[in-house]
């Protein structure tokens, strides 16, 4: 049985260390500073608080995370270990001296174009919500340049789509309409077409979509955005699923955010940073934020020349960091590296639904892409999760697409071989018997991590939110 | 038969081409054309890329303009080596996660002492974003649709800010900085008015002027936002901007111990008042209790963000840069309170040190009379941009080029930072450069 470390850490601030000094500095006196709260340690007190803490926490090297639409994937060392030499360059830094970065990026916009067949792409947004939110200026600036933003106010999407789509929408000021999918999980194609006018700036999918589905109109879909004069944006966080298969340009998309951290395998950092560059392809590409990497047959340089530019999404580049990381997995692994790993994320999940399809529902159809979505038959969904804690797993992502109640959403990704899913389906059948016969066990759980279960509740109702506030 | 097969065999399959049965034919891509090379091949060829670089290690150089290279301990990188915390994803499991989540709760709580502000969020993507977050956010607190913003802004965050407030119809217009390089107090009143959501000042500001002023403002600013921009290291000498009235502090936390990775990953600060934390953007972590009665750590107050509310979030944020805050939480741990405020004297005495040399070699610096943090102008007699090229050739790297007429009263100059990692003989090495070139 799993046992997660358990320590009573102390907070930073509660650790005793050396008194305060004062110390004298050429500011003006109004604005002086008088004393700051914060410890003063040994190295090996800040080594040993961490270090601690590090290990009250769960991550993809210690076990399975099948976190759905997240695509937590092994990360390979190697791509950590090459992006340290690039640590100490600044972007403002002469062309000449940083040629080698230079050359990553213009290697890696090269490929994702392969990857995706889209014309030109933006390294610049810094996660994938921030993709989403570039594609959706990169829409009002196309609409605004053709004279019809004023008309087209709406972004449709479907009601499986991730939070962060109709955010990013709204952020971009437009209206949000959501079109229903029907029995099979799909978009209603129908209800699609109704929606769609000259008053519809784009719609925005996945696909396949976050049931792990499909879209099988996909073309159908493409047909009616473009007879309409609308746009058709690829949320790309489910790419693990088709790269090398087929791809969002074939598919007829328009525009595209990857996200580099899921499907090109640089990690999570518990939260970030990641990589959301963004591909488009024809007219659109004049439309892209500045800089952009451009080879002159020589040497790589920064082109700020671009037509009808959006400006800046961020500072500088982007996540240069999380860009070299990705740039060596794709260099290692090639493209029939990439269609293989993508052939065994789909097959790992197929194959852990199929073990585990019995004793949790599946709604919709059979066939899955990454990533599949059950249901409990007996139990919660959030008491699974926390049960599933105490075997040394991670839970799947629970309550979410909001189209299934009690969803699980599981993507077990190509990293995982038949032995790690066959545990992990042996203890999802466990759960499942143990909430017919002892549900206790399960409203109780978790037993095995370093904390028993958290009052969300709490927190919310009298919010402490730094050690400042007392509760 | 291998496990591939086996696997398929259980799915009653007969070959992997029927996982993707449900992809129309037509759309089915040939492969991509992109060579594999094996570890050894790829380590080899990253290694000569990196080659082709030079970096501070290589060549001193003088860069900043809102993110520097300062120096990074070991021990900071040891703890965000390990793969416990960067091999994680959003503490979305609180049971099994406490460890990221307490080192984040003491992120925001490591700001909320450097601002003083209440709140601090657990991270945006940078500086510049969390410009564009704060103007969405005071309109959502205000209502009001003009951000003012100093006139010497730098174009990059102008543009960042733009974007971000595009869709809420909301503008910036620029207000003036006096012949010191502060803000123009009385201008800036002029400029105030029921249409203003928000007043953004940064201290020290894009010239590295310390701003005397900044005290005097939110007096004048009735229901619009005091947005603060900050170098979170300048804090540790630097008053608070909760104690001049701030309603939102902004920065960017790289400078905390991130290396500066040819500009990202960055960290944006965001900090606010108690009584505006629903409508700030981004995670939050909150103290709360386990089932034991324990201390423990939980994401909270989520009906602000995208996964609950969804068109109507504060924002659209989902992956922040979680694990910069570890780096800088781990680097102000590092140096403790004592620390950061020698830190930050040696930053402040380098830039006089630097300064005093420009001087004494015939160069006016700095070009506005006013203490500076860690970096300055320096007015230079040609074009800046064929200076910093010539300089390369005398083996230093100089700071940003800014052409006279970019900025009102700015001549041909040069912005030049200097942190700790900068030494007198580089210094040394700069000034005789510059004097040869120009």
């Amino acid at each position: 049985m799993y046992q997660q470390a358990k320590y009573n850490e102390p907070l930073l601030n509660e650790i005793k260390g050396e008194e305060e000094k004062e110390i004298s500095v050429d500011v003006p006196d109004k604005l002086k500073r008088k004393s700051l709260n914060i410890p003063n340690l040994e190295e090996w007190q800040v080594v040993r608080h961490y270090t601690r803490l590090s290990q009250m926490n769960y991550g993809v090297d210690i076990n399975t995370y099948p976190l759905g639409s997240c695509t937590m994937k092994y990360n390979p060392k190697l791509n950590e270990e090459i992006a340290k030499w690039f640590s100490y360059l600044h972007p403002y830094q002469e062309e000449s001296t940083v040629q080698g970065a230079l050359q990553i990026m213009y290697e890696l916009q090269e490929m994702l174009k392969k990857i995706t067949d889209m014309d030109g792409f933006t390294l610049q947004p810094a996660a994938g919500a921030h993709g989403e939110f570039t594609g959706m200026l990169l829409v009002r600036a196309y609409h605004e340049y053709k004279g019809e933003l004023e008309k087209r106010r709406n972004v449709l999407l479907p009601d499986s789509a991730h939070g962060t789509n109709p955010a990013s929408a709204a952020m971009a000021g437009f209206n949000v309409i959501e079109i229903p999918s029907n029995e099979k999980g799909m978009v209603d194609l129908e209800a699609l077409e109704a929606a769609t006018d000259d008053t519809t700036a784009a719609f925005m999918i996945t696909n396949p979509n976050t049931l792990g589905i499909f879209e099988e109109e996909i073309l159908e879909i493409a047909k009616i955005m473009h007879k309409n004069g609308a746009l058709l944006y690829y949320d790309g966080a489910n790419l693990n699923a088709i790269m090398g298969i087929t791809s969002p340009g074939i598919m007829g998309f328009d525009i595209v955010h990857l996200n580099l951290h899921k499907t090109f395998s640089t990690p999570h950092g518990g939260g970030g940073p990641g990589s959301g560059p963004v591909g488009v392809r024809g007219e659109l590409v004049d439309f892209l934020p500045v800089p952009i990497v451009r080879h002159d047959g020589e040497k790589y340089y920064l082109d700020y020349n671009v037509k009808h530019t959006i400006g800046k999404v961020r500072s500088f580049y982007g996540n240069f960091g999380v860009m070299v990381k990705a740039w060596a997995y794709i260099k290692r692994l090639g493209g029939e590296g990439l269609k293989n790993a993508t052939i065994r994320a789909v097959l790992n999940s197929n194959y852990l639904k199929e073990r585990i399809k019995g004793y949790y529902e599946l709604p919709h159809k059979d066939l899955r892409k990454h990533e599949f979505v059950v249901k409990p038959k007996n139990a919660r969904a959030l008491d699974v999760a926390k049960r599933l804690l105490d075997f040394g797993v991670h839970a799947p992502t629970i309550y979410f697409p909001l189209i299934v109640h009690e969803a699980l959403m599981i993507e077990p990704t190509e990293s995982e071989n038949k032995e790690t899913l066959d545990k992990f389906a042996e203890i999802m059948l466990q759960i499942a018997k143990e909430a017919e016969e002892n549900p206790e066990i399960l409203k109780e759980a978790p037993h095995n991590t370093a904390f028993k279960r958290v009052d969300e509740v709490l927190a919310a109702r009298k919010p402490v939110l730094t050690w400042k506030d007392k509760r | 038969m291998n496990e591939f097969d086996d696997m398929l065999k259980y799915l009653r399959m007969n070959s992997w081409e029927e996982l993707f049965s449900d992809i129309p034919k037509e759309v089915w891509k040939k492969g991509i054309d992109i060579e594999a090379m094996d570890e050894i091949s790829v380590y080899r060829y990253a290694k000569e890329l990196a080659a082709k670089n030079k970096d501070i290690f290589d060549m001193p150089n003088f860069l900043g303009a809102g993110i520097y290279t300062h120096y990074i301990p070991p021990a900071v990188l040891e703890i965000v080596g390990r793969s416990e915390f960067y091999t994680s994803y959003t503490p979305y499991q609180p049971e099994i996660s406490q460890g990221m989540l307490q080192v984040q709760f003491e992120y925001q709580s490591v700001i909320a002492e450097l601002t003083g502000m209440d709140v601090a969020n657990s991270s945006m993507y940078d500086a510049h974003t969390s410009l564009g977050e704060a103007a969405r956010m005071a309109y959502r607190i205000n209502k009001r649709k003009e951000v003012l913003v100093p006139e010497n802004l730098y174009w990059e965050k102008e543009s960042v800010l733009k974007n971000y407030i595009a869709g809420l119809g909301m503008s910036v217009k620029k207000y003036p900085l006096n012949e010191r390089g502060m803000v123009a107090l009385d201008k800036l009143q002029e400029l105030v008015n029921e249409d203003t959501a928000m007043v953004y000042v940064e201290n020290p500001n894009f010239f590295g002027v310390i701003d005397e002023g900044v005290d005097e403002i939110k007096e004048m600013l009735g229901k619009a936002i005091y947005t603060v921009g900050v170098n979170p290291l300048s804090l540790a000498v630097l008053k608070p901007p909760a104690d001049y009235g701030a309603d939102i502090v902004i920065g960017e936390g790289q400078i905390l111990g991130n290396p500066i990775s040819f500009g990202g990953p960055l960290l944006g600060i965001f900090a606010t008042r108690k009584q505006y934390v629903r409508k700030m953007p981004g995670r939050l972590i909150g103290e709360t209790v386990d089932a034991d009665g324990r201390r423990a750590f939980v994401m909270t107050l989520q009906t602000r963000e995208q996964h609950i509310r969804r068109g109507k979030a504060t924002s659209n944020i989902c992956s922040n840069e979680a694990l910069c805050a570890v780096f800088s939480v781990a680097f102000v741990a590092y140096y403790g309170a004592n620390g950061l405020k020698e830190l930050a004297k040696r930053n402040m005495d380098n830039a006089r040190m630097l300064m005093e040399k420009l001087r004494s070699a015939g160069f006016n610096a700095p070009i506005f009379d006013a203490k500076h943090f860690n970096e300055f102008l320096v007015e230079l007699p040609k074009n800046p941009h064929e200076i910093s090229k010539e300089l390369l050739k005398h083996g230093v790297h100089g700071g940003l080029p800014i052409n006279a007429g970019c900025y009102r009263n700015v001549p041909n100059s040069m912005l030049l930072a200097t942190t700790e990692m900068i030494r007198e003989e580089d210094m040394d090495k700069l000034v005789s450069a510059l004097k040869e070139v120009s």
